[in-house]
């Protein structure tokens, strides 16, 4: 069913009886063209650019609880292509252009909203690497602004301004930023990537993959063996243990971040804005909630639960940025496990086994990079090379030194 | 989440930062194959789901290096040495 003015219409007057399951819930068939497994946004993009631009239509998403319970329902919704180096941007500006048709293109509302993301600064030397970003993003073609302290304080007059510790200097203003809902692009993959005959199929666990002379040839799952001539791993998160079945070590740890989210409020903050003195960033959903994060725990988890220090360290940053949300109650707070990769940046890359891809290490930035992720992973598996833009991300560049690490911190993925 | 240090005793995990996996030895530099150990050593990683082997330092305590023997799972500390008594074993 398209969705339209008229089909709302038409519902409203008949009671709403007439809305059909959005996607079908598949059962596995024996043999695929190319299996995707996990079913997040990364996994359900890559099958519906499989099928829609590339013309793989004999593809199976497969999933191990139900789809978009993972990260991508978990995450802080922000979307921005405000990257510095030459490999991450024009990858991240590709995203943002999709994001800005896909309600059209998926004929669903994936409430993507640009309102704005602002990144604070607090200090000469901070403003000087935001100048050199928004530079970088200028020449890059992003869209990019530097504020200074008064415009910061027309947008936002209840910013703490006056503290002599971490003074607001101005801000570096992606305007095309912003969020989108992350359910709702979940389902409209889902639905997307249904219509045009890809399976769907949910509680389906991969255990374990197929090798025949050397190449992956399909996966044991909890449903049965499923063969494939490709198999595509878009697990975040569980990167590391779907590479292990294959005898590959990643450069890559498993870590929980955290989100919270308060209690509703009327409209108050109108972009999303990130502390630059502190690890905290905080935006407001229509629903009016503030929702906001900051830092890693900081140790290796598959817990998919968060510590309490860490609780209190993101609300004393918020305290420090905005006191007056000092008032407000916390609704709810959750974790969720991510791929870390060594170098702070992602793999599209085909794994050193043949009939094996990986799509991985998008640390706590992956789902702005949904759709470019999916579109780009499609690429790789139906043409058998990287996107253009997507080049950078690949396997070997630990050991050809071709590292991707925008903050310059070394192997360190509790600290990236 | 709680860890047990040898010199202070059981202290809240606020006190301590990790550095990660606790790794093997560093590898030797010179000889065929040095750029694959290096890689191994410092980019790959087991990234277990159960018991993991990681360093932590006691920071607000007693400065020590410690080894902590952790299910990532869980988050249970099974087991805490002095790194640098823990080397090798
Ligand atoms: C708290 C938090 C906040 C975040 N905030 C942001 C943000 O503001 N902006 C941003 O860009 N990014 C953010 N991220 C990062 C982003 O959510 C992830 O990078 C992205 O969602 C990962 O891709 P995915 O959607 O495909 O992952 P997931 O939804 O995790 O999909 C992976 C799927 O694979 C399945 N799976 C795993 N193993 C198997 C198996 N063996 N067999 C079958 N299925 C399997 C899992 O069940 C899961 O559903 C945040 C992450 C967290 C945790
Ligand atoms: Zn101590």
């Amino acid at each position: 069913m398209r969705y339209s003015l008229w089909t709302l219409l038409r519902e409203a007057c008949s009671g709403h009886r007439g809305w059909k399951p959005a996607w079908r819930d598949a059962s596995p068939k024996s043999a695929y063209e190319v299996i995707v497994i996990g079913g997040g946004g990364h996994g359900l993009a890559t099958a519906y650019y499989l099928a829609k631009v590339y013309g793989v239509r004999e593809v199976a998403v497969l999933e191990k609880g139900g789809i978009g319970l993972g990260n991508a329902g978990r995450n802080t919704t922000i979307i921005r292509s405000n990257y510095l180096l030459p490999g991450n941007n024009p990858f991240y500006e590709f995203s943002m252009r999709l994001w800005e048709g896909l309600e059209r293109d998926l004929n669903y509302n994936a409430m993507v909203s640009q309102r704005g993301v602002l990144n604070l600064f607090h200090s000469d030397a901070q403003r000087d690497a935001y100048v050199r970003r928004g530079n970088a993003m200028r020449l890059h073609g992003v869209d990019a602004e530097l504020l200074d302290r008064e415009a910061v304080r027309r947008m936002l007059p209840f910013l703490e301004f006056e503290t002599a510790r971490f003074p607001i200097q101005g801000g570096l203003l992606q305007c095309r930023g912003g969020t989108a809902r992350h359910d709702a692009v979940v389902w409209g993959y889902a639905r997307a990537a249904s219509g045009l005959g890809v399976d769907i199929v949910q509680n389906c666990e991969v255990t374990d993959l197929v090798r025949e002379g050397g190449r992956i040839v399909g996966v044991n799952t909890s449903r049965g063996e499923i063969r494939a001539r490709k198999v595509a791993v878009a697990v975040a998160g569980h990167s590391s243990r779907v590479a292990a079945m294959a005898g590959l070590r990643l450069p890559i740890e498993t870590h929980v971040l955290q989100a919270f989210v308060s209690e509703a409020v009327k409209p108050l903050i109108p972009c999303v804005v990130t502390f630059g003195a502190g690890h905290f960033y905080v935006s407001q959903s229509d629903k009016g909630g503030l929702v906001f994060g900051g830092d890693l725990d900081g140790y290796n988890s598959y817990a998919q639960r968060g510590n309490l220090p860490m609780v209190e360290e993101v609300c004393a940053s918020g305290m420090a940025l905005m006191p007056m949300i000092g008032r407000l109650r916390l609704l709810r707070s959750w974790g969720g496990m991510m791929d870390m990769s060594m170098d702070g940046s992602p793999i599209i890359d085909r794994a050193p086994l043949e009939g094996l891809y990986l799509n991985a290490g998008w640390c706590y930035g992956g789902f702005k990079a949904t759709p470019a992720s999916g579109y780009c992973f499609a690429h790789l598996l139906a043409r058998e090379e990287s996107h253009e833009v997507a080049r950078a991300f690949r396997l070997d560049r630990f050991a050809t030194g071709h590292l991707l690490d925008e903050k310059g911190q070394g192997p360190h993925p509790n600290l990236h | 989440m709680r860890i047990a240090c040898p010199f202070c005793g059981e202290r809240d995990l606020s006190e301590f930062t990790c550095l990660g996996d606790a790794g093997g030895p560093r590898p030797a530099p010179e000889g065929e194959g040095a750029v694959a150990r290096f890689l191994e050593a410092v980019y790959l990683r087991d990234n277990p789901a159960g018991v993991h082997r990681e360093l932590w330092y006691h920071a607000s305590g007693c400065g020590s290096w410690l080894r902590v023997t952790r299910d990532t799972r869980t988050h249970e500390v099974l087991a805490v040495r002095f790194a640098r008594e823990a080397r090798g074993t």
